[in-house]
């Protein structure tokens, strides 16, 4: 045994020699300690973005097996599959390929599954990662420009997730398809032009599938990769936010390091990421596309939804009045409102925000620590409302369902939607703010003490004190001030977004 | 959350070594499994469950691990401020500039650049061109013309007696079958005298009356068809025709009523269009009523 230690501590590791063998060459020694001390704060809703970048690279290895099957091809063929109820009926070569890497490919229909799923999960992880930068001012500077590219990030995930489910060529993306076209018709001047541009001709035109094909599984791909690679560059160069505590300050990082800790968690979440997908994949059948049938323009079913990042589009589509603008000739068509105008709307403000906010705010410091979403109830009231109405959107894009479960009319249900549209968002965002305030005051309270007088109005029966979750052992309670001090005593508000 | 001394002696540090042992002991035995089951013909419910399985217990054992036997001390990393030092920023510039104003003084050869570069600009436009036809007349047209006959999608020809009473049949002009903008609705109502503005009643054919079957909202087929109301509906966007009365849209979205086409019959008694739908069919757009 000691010969064998001896051995082992005069030759270098296994390690040593092949870091010894890279840094001869590269000289990246210094650099990669760095990295793997670096330190990252630890909180659950950090995590959120690592989900969307693990569904991510799901994405990538399931789409590129289903690319080795799937032919993204418009020409007329007949199935002669092992799906009889299809059996001996016209389809395009994309339908027909989709139908048979279902059936007869063995692991196909999980690979499939999977990539929907994980389609699904991307575009909502990367929403709710969102709304937590957006609730806890992430997005302050320095890191305005890296809202801009995550927000680009959501545009085309979103973009993405639409071609990828219209290459099927089934009766229901071909539906989508439609709609999409209308829309970029819709658009003034250009729209008749982009779309002959895009769909080679009159819709359905020759060429869409292999068009779509090429913008899914290269360029925007590309793009994605390419503003991952430069959100995450941006993450480690200005160092990750934190929330406020003990010893956590502007001009520090309190947290983990990355090597081995950390690394080990996160390989751990992707692992559970991955898994939900397989097990989704395997059990939640998604987009049978073998029940729609293949494309035929002159037919549509009933209940045609879109995935769900979608929804809000179609919900927007549906709750639309009846408008439309005509002058000097021409013509302003009624989906540009709900297709063109308010999604434009929707990225533009989401684009513009940090700089409104900061506008708003006159606050152009740098911030590292984040706030509690309770600390800007103005902030908060104002993305609860927006949430609340594009939630009233989707609930509009399945306004057929809804009168069917509720046993309404259509007419009903659009016009409780069209009402609903306006008020839920300012109850919601009301609502929002009256918590943050009631949050905001209780923690402003000192901590109950019981050899002080009781107060006023706040009840300090020991019973009700005793049930504060402040009072576990181990947890502190709240000691640092909130950034902006709300209380019921009325303090002057320092901060715009923050009364 | 500050690191005690000992933490990592916990008495049921032992269940957690052994909940790790068993999670990735599960996760050989399912990725050993989905290797069975995919040589054996593969079964898509089992192969998602063990893949799942298998990589489920890799991410428990790996979260565990590094939950109970990692390190999990808090290190403290000090943040630079992220702006330059003023001279650096100062002398970046003045780099730049120094090779600006060597570039810049050639007035002559940067216009010439500049003329290059968007004359090449404009030669790129063409290959974009080349992805599709000029948006032209199309649009407007659909394959109905004068005298073509209205067959279903058997291709067969259609007399007015063959629709039944309140029902609705889906016909094409006769070898424009694959035309997406030619479909058409044969709707056949009670009475012709149910007819009102602003229908087209010379444009009928007995009871016998014909619409584009393309919403005018984004296009979808108008498919359901309410008898007793004589309502068309879409199942899109739930734009609503009345069908009577010109097919008007009188709920949803929609802002215009489906074309009407002109029918007619033929020697042989077979319907006919007599011409085109009364306007573009399907959505709007800019230049639509020029």
């Amino acid at each position: 045994m000691s010969d064998g230690e001896e051995a082992k501590e005069k030759r270098p590791s296994k390690i040593a020699r092949t870091g010894s063998f890279v840094d001869d060459r590269l000289g990246l020694a210094r650099v990669a300690r760095t990295t793997l001390r670096k330190v990252f704060p630890d909180h659950w809703s950090f995590l959120l973005g690592e989900v969307a970048l693990y569904s991510f690279v799901v994405l990538l290895l399931t789409g590129t097996y289903l690319t080795f099957f799937f032919k993204p091809s418009q020409a007329e063929t007949t199935y002669e599959g092992s799906y009889e109820a299809l059996r001996g009926v016209e389809m395009t070569r994309a339908y027909r390929s989709a139908v048979e890497l279902s059936f007869d490919v063995r692991a196909g229909l999980v690979m499939r599954q999977m990539h929907h799923w994980a389609a699904v999960v991307f575009v909502a992880a990367m929403v709710v990662h969102l709304a937590r930068v957006f609730f806890t001012g992430a997005f302050r500077r320095p890191r305005e420009l890296n809202w801009i590219v995550g927000v680009t990030l959501l545009l085309l995930g979103i973009g993405n997730g639409f071609t990828g489910y219209s290459l099927l060529d089934d009766q229901l993306s071909g539906t989508g398809l439609r709609i999409a076209y209308s829309i970029v018709l819709s658009i003034p001047v250009v729209g008749t032009w982009i779309t002959s541009l895009l769909f080679g001709g009159e819709f359905p035109g020759p060429d869409i599938i292999e068009r779509f094909f090429v913008l899914h599984i290269l360029v925007v791909p590309a793009l994605i990769i390419g503003l991952l690679v430069l959100h995450l560059a941006m993450v480690v160069h200005q160092k990750h936010t934190q929330f406020r505590g003990p010893g956590r300050r502007e001009d520090n990082v309190v947290g983990e390091r990355i090597w081995p800790t950390y690394a080990v968690k996160a390989s751990g979440l992707f692992f559970l990421t991955t898994g939900v997908l397989a097990a989704l994949g395997g059990l939640a059948q998604i987009n049978p596309i073998w029940i729609y049938g293949p494309f035929e323009p002159s037919e549509v079913s009933a209940a045609s939804q879109p995935d769900w990042y979608v929804g809000w589009l179609e919900g927007a589509l549906r709750a639309m009045p009846a408008w439309e603008v005509r002058a000097f000739g021409y013509e302003l068509p009624n989906p540009f409102f709900a297709g063109v105008l308010l999604p434009g709307l929707t990225f533009g403000l989401l684009y513009a925000w940090p700089f409104l906010e900061a506008r708003l705010t006159k606050d152009r410091d740098e911030h590292h620590l984040l706030d509690r979403p309770r600390d800007r109830p103005l902030r908060t009231a104002l993305g609860v409302a927006t949430l609340a109405f594009y939630a009233v959107l989707f609930l509009a894009g399945g306004s057929d369902v809804l009168s069917t479960e509720f046993g309404l009319s259509v007419n009903k249900v659009i016009w409780s939607i069209r009402i609903s549209l306006f008020v839920v968002p300012i109850v919601a965002g009301l609502v929002a703010h009256r918590l943050c305030h009631d949050l905001a005051s209780r923690d402003a309270e000192p901590p109950d003490d019981p050899s002080e007088p009781p107060s006023g109005g706040h009840s300090t029966d020991p019973a009700s004190a005793a049930e504060e979750p402040e009072h576990d052992e181990g947890i502190q309670p709240i000691s640092w001030p909130p950034p902006v001090t709300v209380s019921r005593t009325g303090h002057p508000p320092a901060h715009p977004l923050g009364s | 959350m500050t690191p005690e001394p000992g933490r990592h002696a916990r008495p049921s540090s032992r269940q957690a070594y052994l909940a790790i042992v068993a999670a990735l002991s599960l996760s050989i035995c399912a990725g050993l499994g989905l290797a069975v089951v995919y040589a054996t013909g593969g079964q898509a419910q089992l192969e998602g469950v063990l893949l799942s399985v298998s990589l489920l217990g890799i991410g428990v054992g790996l979260v565990i691990w590094a939950q109970r036997f990692l390190p999990d001390d808090e290190a403290e990393e000090a943040r630079k401020p992220l702006g330059s030092a003023p001279e650096d920023v100062a002398a970046f510039t003045a780099e730049l500039e120094r090779g600006e104003e060597a570039i810049g003084s050639r007035r002559l050869l940067v216009g010439l650049i500049m003329g290059g570069l968007g004359a090449l600009g404009l030669a790129l436009v063409f290959p974009i061109r080349s992805l599709g036809p000029r948006p032209g007349r199309g649009l407007f047209t659909t394959g109905m013309a004068p005298g073509r006959r209205l067959v279903t999608a058997e291709k067969e020809p259609v007399r007015p007696e063959d629709i039944p009473i309140d029902g609705v049949l889906t016909v094409w002009p006769e070898g424009h079958e694959d035309e997406a903008d030619s479909s058409t609705l044969l709707i056949r109502v009670e009475d012709e005298s149910l007819f009102t503005e602003p229908a087209r009643l010379e444009w009928t054919v007995g009871p016998v009356v014909a619409y584009s079957k393309l919403c005018t909202h984004t296009g979808c087929p108008v498919g359901l068809y309410q008898a007793e109301e004589h309502l068309l509906l879409c199942p899109c966007h739930q734009s609503t025709f009345e069908v009577l009365a010109g097919a008007r849209p009188v709920f949803g979205p929609a802002t215009r009523a489906l074309p009407q086409l002109p029918l007619g019959v033929d020697d042989e008694g077979f319907l006919v269009a007599t011409g085109d739908f009364e306007g573009p069919v399907s959505a709007g757009f800019w230049d639509r009523d020029r």
